[in-house]
């Protein structure tokens, strides 16, 4: 029988994967308010109280290490502990080793937490932390990959199902890229120094910068993808040979798009190029899985009316089938020409960031909690559902306005007069901003406001007294 | 071998990998056991009978 409010606690691990899916929610809440705090930093400079640790400049890479690595990474560990354990049907290996990598992540989140605002930094976009960390995570990482591998080495059933694929790829290349990266020589404890130099150190950044996208916050997330929409329609996944056929192609081809965040540099010419025939045929098994998602639903649309969830599920699919078109778009060199360095850039991460990995995860969860807390449903479809229309309006205030204001820098800043002098200065292009940055201001609160909601239906659920959440009468034989 | 010569080889190995592994995952006689594989979502329900002895899913 299809029944969720069935207690299966005593046959699957879900100690670790509570854990995890609840640390996802608070890590949500700390980085998108630390978010919210540097946007408004940008309208009102004087938030920033003169305080050193509350600069700007400290902020915004805890901005965005607690959103990529504590919340998007812990909702990573939850969902793939697991779907690994349901789809090869059988235990997590090394129940120990699984808890250990839960306390360690969160101590390297801590630590985090306490040397960014330090300024206590190795500089490196989406790597700043420092050596000692940076081993640490070494040693989790790797934790990891031993509980998943060992885990699907010893499962019950004969086929190993396309979302491990996806989470394998994403265990393995987090820990080649995290230690290529982080490469560095140490002076102290609290600083070091590269490796790498120049143009190669460079190259070797955006090669990490991008995969840490590809992998992390795409591969990963469309592991959980290939559980959570079937799951949640209620429908076998649209075609499992296109899901096998994209996923091959997209881990082969996004190690090479790096090179497209270093158009017009000091890297040589025909890396820059190779870097966006790379990026731009990417957009191919990007879409394969964008498509095999949303058409599982094919069938099954109705079901869109009744389930803010599915809902979640398939507009994150959406935004993710927008920003691969858009991706690969800025890749070419001729577009990049306007749009590097302005807010498009920032509104194009953030169409992933809050539009796919966030909903994807968002959604994901709110099919997971009850399920783990033996319950046969969210305490309230309603809260899910003003959740779910928050962070869709609070996503689009956010890119549209980031959209606007990109492209007009960008025209602003190339634009010279008929003696060759620049027209604007680059004061005049920040004030005509001010406008969108308090429109993405609002979009981020609007998103943040929506979590804060999830946090209250979570903790309700968690709290509900056994049997008082029956699953929603619904007729369906899978 | 030239390096030219290397990336043209190079090209060509990674288009048979890709042509390869589009026909081992549309070939008729994979559809059925590519059927089971969708469904594993769905068998996992069934893991709390399992262990109690009552059945062995397959």
């Amino acid at each position: 029988m299809m029944n969720h409010s069935q207690p299966q606690g005593a046959d699957y691990n879900y100690t670790v994967v509570r854990q995890f899916a609840l640390t996802t929610v608070l890590w949500g809440i700390v980085g998108m308010a630390v978010g919210v705090l540097i946007a408004a930093q940008l309208i009102w400079p004087q938030l920033n109280f003169e305080t050193p640790w509350l600069t700007y400049s400290r902020l915004r890479p805890l901005h965005t290490n607690a959103v990529i690595f504590a919340f998007g990474t812990s909702a990573l560990f939850a969902t793939s502990y697991y779907i690994v354990q349901r789809t090869c049907q059988t235990r997590l290996f090394a129940p120990k080793l699984a808890a250990f990598t839960f306390w360690g992540w969160q101590a390297i989140i801590l630590s985090a937490a306490i040397s960014l605002p330090l300024g206590i930094t190795s500089g490196k976009e989406y790597a700043e932390l420092e050596w000692p960390i940076d081993i640490a995570i070494t040693v989790v990482w790797v934790s990891y990959a031993v509980v998943f591998f060992g885990t699907i080495v010893k499962r019950t059933t004969s086929h190993i199902y396309v979302a491990n694929w996806f989470f394998g790829a994403f265990i393995i290349t987090v820990a080649v890229l995290h230690i290529v990266n982080s490469m560095a020589v140490p002076l102290t404890m609290t600083k070091s120094y590269s490796l790498y130099s120049g143009a190669v150190d460079a190259m070797v950044q955006w090669w990490y910068g991008h995969n840490a996208v590809g992998f992390l916050l795409t591969a990963g997330f469309l592991g959980m993808m290939y559980y959570f929409v079937p799951k949640q329609a209620g429908r076998p996944v649209y075609s499992y040979r296109l899901s096998i056929v994209h996923f091959w192609a997209l881990i082969a081809l996004y190690i090479w798009a790096g090179p497209h965040h270093l158009h017009y540099t000091a890297l040589p010419d025909w890396t820059q190029s190779l870097g966006m025939v790379m990026s731009l045929i990417l957009f191919a098994p990007s879409w394969g899985g964008m498509i095999n998602g949303i058409m599982t639903l094919s069938g099954a649309w109705h079901k869109l009316r009744t389930d803010p969830i599915l809902r979640f599920l398939v507009v994150s699919l959406s935004f993710y089938g927008m920003s691969t078109f858009e991706g690969p778009m800025m890749a070419i060199k001729t577009v990049n020409a306007l749009s590097h360095y302005t807010d498009w850039t920032v509104g194009h991460v953030h169409s992933g960031a809050l539009g796919w990995v966030a909903m994807v995860s968002i959604g994901s969860l709110y099919h997971l909690i009850p399920v783990l807390f033996g319950h046969g449903r969210m305490y309230s479809t309603n809260l899910i559902n003003v959740h779910f229309w928050l962070a869709t309006i609070g996503t689009v205030l956010y890119i549209v306005s980031m959209w606007i204001s990109g492209v007009m820098q960008g025209l602003m800043w190339r634009a010279v007069n008929s003696d060759g002098t620049l027209t604007y200065s680059f004061v005049e292009s920040l004030e005509a901003s001010y406008p969108f940055y308090f429109v993405r201001f609002l979009g981020g609160a609007f998103f943040l406001a929506g979590m804060f909601l999830m946090a209250y239906n979570v903790i309700r659920t968690v709290k509900a007294p056994k049997d008082s959440l029956p699953a929603i009468a619904e007729a369906k034989a899978a | 071998m030239d390096y030219g010569t290397l990336r043209g080889v190079i090209t060509i190995v990674v288009m048979v990998t890709f042509v390869g592994i589009f026909a081992w995952a549309y070939s008729s006689s994979r559809k059925k056991q590519f059927d089971d594989a969708a469904n594993l979502v769905f068998s996992d329900e069934e893991m709390s009978s399992a262990s109690n002895g009552s059945g062995d899913k397959k």
